[in-house]
């Protein structure tokens, strides 16, 4: 499989439509395995990345889960290229910034990729739509309990998986989750959610900006220990945090819609008319503008047929896709150009917000109760 | 206020983690904050760049001048990259990474998922942790017949598991 065809398609995850996708976009679930007697890529000489990744890359693609993959080294992979699966969350950006003797294996559907030396000699990871932990968590067991059955994973019976960094020890298993949270910013209640989250032994990061300035509304949320609790009491604890937050971004947005609908409306409208007639666009306020948008499909104001396009621009905005989609080389400032004349031509076919019919929530979100993947 | 890291430039960017009413401290010069990646949220892990140093000055502590048998780690290495080179390095700088582990996760024994390989021995394992409570129990109870038969089961174990 090619990367044009990858580059050509969103990825599963992207556009699927699985539980309360609205405030979650994916779920993620990564585990982290070396070999036994093999020094971590960030040790191994070049001889001896090269060796182990001749050990692990077939394996990979061997796997049923693997068939018709895109597997590639990623010296054969030019930086562009790179930054394109970075902007997708298809590889980490450490991952990208290798060359000789590392690769990635993913599967058609992008929702399973495999990078291979990067900080671990394995890295495996499934993503999902929505709030779907658990099964990203099984996809990835799967393989895990497949591949260790061919390559000997370095294990000890007290310290559990040995990975390169101590903070990856145990189960090897970084869970996270994306989240939309534009309710939670625009009410100022974003920084206790944070605090509050970050007591429980989680982490929370803004997705794009620096420090605590998030871009986009977008927040990813993880475990932050990995030694001393099994995957499930992980996945079970870190569920349950998502879903109280699902909970206080919908009555966030219920209490905007009750007591402060017009700054609500502001901002919608501002949004619509700035992206719908800017000719120049920094990547920053795009995802900040999206956001918006992107709120006003979750509360009415455009139809539901619109949430695929915003969703897709989100991704397709980001500088490596622009840059990829345009035949000469770009400055920030073409780049800029560029974006706003996307956005335009996606924003052509969107009706004016529509005010009226910003009704309640309540047909969405806090009143069904979350459903349990379990 | 010097650099953390390289201990030779001024300290521009200060970083602090509060973690379950735990403060950590770490100061940066410039350019070290740009190489540990500070300035990008998704790369950089907080976690990682204070247990790079907190760990190095435990390690520190664990043993002069220690070295990897396997891969030829030593301590320095770790101070600098935050990271460890083998699986053996697990062993070798153990008495400096128990106290480390135990301030960054929630436990210091793995109880999840365990490799098919190793399940044997984690069966073993189990199995004998079990039999010497008995034991000390039997021992406790006067009960010399049944404790002189579980020390020999345990005898058996151990014998297993070393084979």
């Amino acid at each position: 499989m090619k990367l044009s065809s990858i580059i050509s398609t969103q990825g599963e995850w992207l556009r699927g439509e699985g539980p309360h996708h609205q405030i979650v976009i994916s779920s993620r679930v990564r585990f982290a395995r070396n070999l036994r007697n093999r020094a971590f890529p960030g040790w191994a000489k070049k001889a001896e990345r090269t060796a182990i990744l001749d050990q692990i890359r077939p394996k990979v693609e061997q796997l049923p889960e693997m068939q018709d993959s895109f597997s590639e080294l990623l010296q054969d992979l030019s930086a562009l290229d790179k930054q394109v699966l970075v902007e997708r969350h298809l590889i980490s950006r450490e991952h990208a910034a290798k060359g000789a003797g590392s690769a990635l294996v993913m599967n058609r559907k992008q929702t399973l990729s495999v990078m291979i030396n990067e900080e671990d000699h394995l890295r495996m990871q499934s993503m999902r739509s929505g709030l779907q932990l658990k099964q990203a968590f099984k996809l990835v067991d799967k393989i895990d309990s497949a591949l260790e059955s061919n390559l000997e994973f370095a294990f000890d019976p007290r310290l559990g998986y040995l990975t390169a960094c101590p903070t990856n020890v145990g189960t090897g298993m970084r869970a996270s989750a994306m989240l939309h949270l534009p309710g939670l910013v625009l009410s100022e209640l974003i920084n206790q959610v944070v605090q509050a989250v970050s007591k429980i032994g989680l982490a929370v990061r803004g997705l794009y900006g620096e420090g605590t300035e998030a871009m986009g509304n977008l927040f990813q949320i993880s475990n932050q220990t990995t030694l001393g609790e099994k995957e499930d009491e992980i996945i079970s604890r870190l569920t349950k945090v998502i879903e109280t937050i699902i909970d206080k971004e919908h009555d966030a947005r219920q209490v905007l819609l009750q007591k402060r609908s017009n700054t609500l409306w502001d901002q919608i409208g501002r949004a619509y008319g700035l992206l719908t007639y800017a000719h120049a666009m920094a990547s920053k306020e795009a995802l900040n503008l999206l956001s918006i948008i992107k709120l006003g499909v979750d509360l009415g104001a455009f139809p539901e047929e619109r949430r695929l396009p915003i969703d897709e621009l989100f991704i397709d905005t980001q500088p490596a896709h622009l840059q990829k989609s345009s035949q000469q080389k770009l400055n920030a400032e073409e780049r800029d150009h560029l974006r706003a004349q996307i956005i335009r031509g996606r924003l052509k076919l969107f009706p004016k917000p529509d005010i009226g019919k910003l009704a309640k929530e309540s047909g969405n979100g806090s009143a069904a109760k979350p459903s349990n993947n379990e | 206020m010097l650099c953390d890291v390289c201990k030779c430039n001024d300290a521009a960017v200060f970083l602090t983690q509060i973690v379950e009413g735990k403060m950590q401290k770490v100061n940066l010069c410039d350019a070290c904050s740009k190489e540990k990646g500070v300035q990008d949220p998704t790369g950089f892990a907080l976690a990682d760049l204070l247990l790079g140093i907190g760990a190095a000055e435990e390690i520190e502590k664990g043993g002069a001048a220690q070295k990897c048998p396997v891969c030829g780690f030593t301590q320095s290495d770790f101070k600098k990259t935050g990271r460890l080179g083998c699986s053996t390095c697990y062993l070798t700088f153990a008495e400096g990474l128990g106290s480390l582990l135990k301030a960054m996760h929630k436990g210091t024994e793995h109880v999840g998922k365990v490799p098919e390989h190793a399940q044997r021995a984690a069966q073993l394992t189990d199995r004998m942790r079990n039999l010497s409570e008995s034991l000390q129990k039997a021992v406790a109870d006067e009960n010399y017949e049944t404790a002189a038969s579980l020390r020999d089961q345990i005898k058996q174990l151990e014998n297993d598991l070393t084979s």
